[in-house]
């Protein structure tokens, strides 16, 4: 495919230092970016110019370097109202993560707009941060819970789908991408059947922004959040977007400096947004960080990062079940709908043994329930490995995934050696 | 990566000693490691000198947590309490005998974590708790 060309894997490790170590004689093959990306250089230089050059506070000071200051962290808010399709850079909240997002959703929106007996809808898919919120506003509440289930290849029930929004919910929140799993869920469409019963929307980009075009006015929905450090942004970097209009109805989140207008000693106005939702000096190294990291992405074009994914994927799609026979993919066994996630088990070795021996090789994969206890209950497994890609990767990360798991079978697979008598 | 298991870890990984249920133990405890979904149910016979006449486990899991849960019980088994209580976390390692990264090591320590509470109100440890 002549657009997946436009991306090299290995020429862009060059603007990763981490490539450049040394592990056990060979280069990492980091097989773990849906946990969080490795970060290119720019990202670590912009930061740390900040940290060096001007690292005055945001919004207060009245001279050169905290307007350079306030200038940087205003246009990463720009940079990733552009990367995701905002209107309007006044409809992104900077957040630490995806998670406090979801967080500050529940709290500011859900607390004042779910009452007793109303419907929440989510699904069995969904990483803890999607799901956790969703239990603590409704227990608070007593209002229910719902659960979209998925299928044998890990696609949603769409028809269980349907049959759960005649409960006419308040809300369904629900991710883009499945980490667990890899699913690419249907969003456009199923964001556009919730507001025929009224319902809003919030979409989990966690494992969408970082890997594929994302247009939030495309998707229809009313929230969108995501963590900036698995998009090679650093930690502590996140936004949460939503439609100017539900933001202004929104109370705060936490109160305190510069989410301000007025204070009194018994009463405050509050600032307008998203400053309302922004107390307390912000990550703003992290946010600068992640204003690069979305620049590198830009420039290498969202597309392309797709295009490079979905052949990885369906180069290891069809390597893997070749060469390790005894191995289980879970989730869809087509590109065309599977991010850049393969989670898998083998029959005789447990994923963490996998994931141990896997490290001797210098690969790194995890291992475990990702996040996503509900979902493995489904699959019924109590752990799986899972090795996800990147701009980074390339096939011969994947070719030695498979020698590696090649490895792993024939030791667990060998013939018994009597143990000494005890 | 062949050196890393022994050859002993995976023979216990594959035929655990001690494994299933006791018809009528004294005392049983489950644990589990939630980050890794490992998890035993250990079940003790325990006479009244306090002597371990039998033990069970049973469980799912990763050759690590298996086989420190297999060579313990084979080594607790017809042991006073009192011995018992010296038990510590270098013993399940030496008893291993491959190098357990810092990530691996609530694997290893199921069987004896879970062993602790299992005998909580028999027993007062002597072997240190905190170490490793």
């Amino acid at each position: 495919m002549a657009i997946a060309r436009l991306l090299d894997p290995v020429a862009l490790r060059a603007d990763f230092a981490i490539f450049e170590r040394d592990f056990r004689g060979r280069q990492l093959a980091y097989l773990d970016s849906a946990a969080t990306s490795l970060k290119p250089r720019v990202v670590a230089d912009a930061m740390s110019a900040y940290l060096n050059t001007y690292s005055a506070n945001v919004h207060r000071g009245i001279y050169e370097i905290g307007e350079e200051a306030t200038a940087a962290y205003e246009a990463a808010r720009a940079k990733i109202a552009s990367f995701i399709g905002a209107r309007d850079a006044r409809e992104i909240v900077m957040v630490r993560n995806a998670t406090e997002a979801i967080n500050l959703v529940a709290y500011a929106w859900g607390r004042h707009n779910i009452k007793r007996a109303d419907t929440i809808i989510t699904t069995e898919m969904e990483h803890h941060s999607n799901l956790i919120p969703w239990q603590m506003l409704t227990q608070e509440k007593d209002a229910d819970l719902e659960f979209v289930p998925f299928d044998e290849q890990g696609r949603l029930i769409q028809d269980s789908y349907d049959v759960l929004l005649r409960t006419k919910p308040k809300l369904v929140a629900f991710t883009a991408v499945s980490n667990g799993i890899g699913t690419i869920n249907p969003v456009a469409d199923m964001v556009a059947r919730a507001h025929e019963v009224g319902a809003l929307v919030l979409v989990d980009g966690a494992q969408a922004v970082p890997h594929q075009p994302v247009n939030v006015q495309d998707l229809g929905c009313d929230f969108f959040v995501f963590s900036g450090h698995k998009a090679l942004g650093p930690p502590g970097s996140g936004a949460l977007w939503a439609r100017r209009e539900i933001l202004d109805e929104m109370p705060p989140f936490m109160g305190g400096g510069e989410m301000i207008r007025e204070v009194h000693l018994r009463h405050t106005t509050y600032n307008e947004v998203p400053y309302k939702f922004e107390a307390g000096t912000p990550d703003v190294s992290a946010a600068i960080g992640l204003g690069a990291a979305l620049d590198y992405l830009s420039d290498l074009g969202m597309e392309h990062v797709r295009a490079h994914e979905k052949e990885l994927v369906e180069y290891a799609l069809e390597l893997l079940p070749r060469e390790v026979p005894s191995i289980r993919i879970h989730g869809p066994l087509s590109a065309q709908d599977r991010a850049g996630v393969i989670t898998f088990n083998l029959a005789d070795a447990h994923p963490h043994d996998v994931a141990t021996l896997l490290d001797r090789e210098a690969i790194a994969v995890r291992a475990g329930h990702h996040c996503t206890m509900p979902l493995h209950q489904r699959l019924g497994e109590e752990a799986s490995a899972r090795a996800s890609f990147y701009v980074y990767t390339d096939r011969d990360d994947i070719d030695r995934l498979a020698d590696a798991l090649k490895k792993v079978e024939r030791l667990f697979a060998r013939p018994a050696v009597s143990a000494p008598a005890h | 990566m062949d050196d890393l298991y022994r050859d002993e870890i995976l023979e216990h990984y594959r035929n655990p000693h001690n494994f299933g249920t006791l018809e009528s133990p004294t005392t049983a405890k489950e644990g589990a490691n939630p980050l890794c979904g490992d998890r035993i149910t250990l079940m003790l016979a325990i006479d009244d000198q306090g002597t371990v006449e039998d033990v069970a486990f049973t469980g799912r899991g990763c050759a690590i947590s298996q086989a420190s849960a297999s060579m313990l019980t084979d080594e607790i088994k017809g042991k006073p309490l009192a011995e018992i209580a010296n038990l510590g976390r270098q013993d399940v390692l030496d008893n291993l005998g491959i190098e357990i990264s810092p990530a691996r090591m609530k694997c290893a320590m199921l069987s004896l974590e879970t062993l602790r509470s299992a005998v909580a109100d028999r027993v007062a440890w002597q072997g240190k708790t905190d170490e490793g």
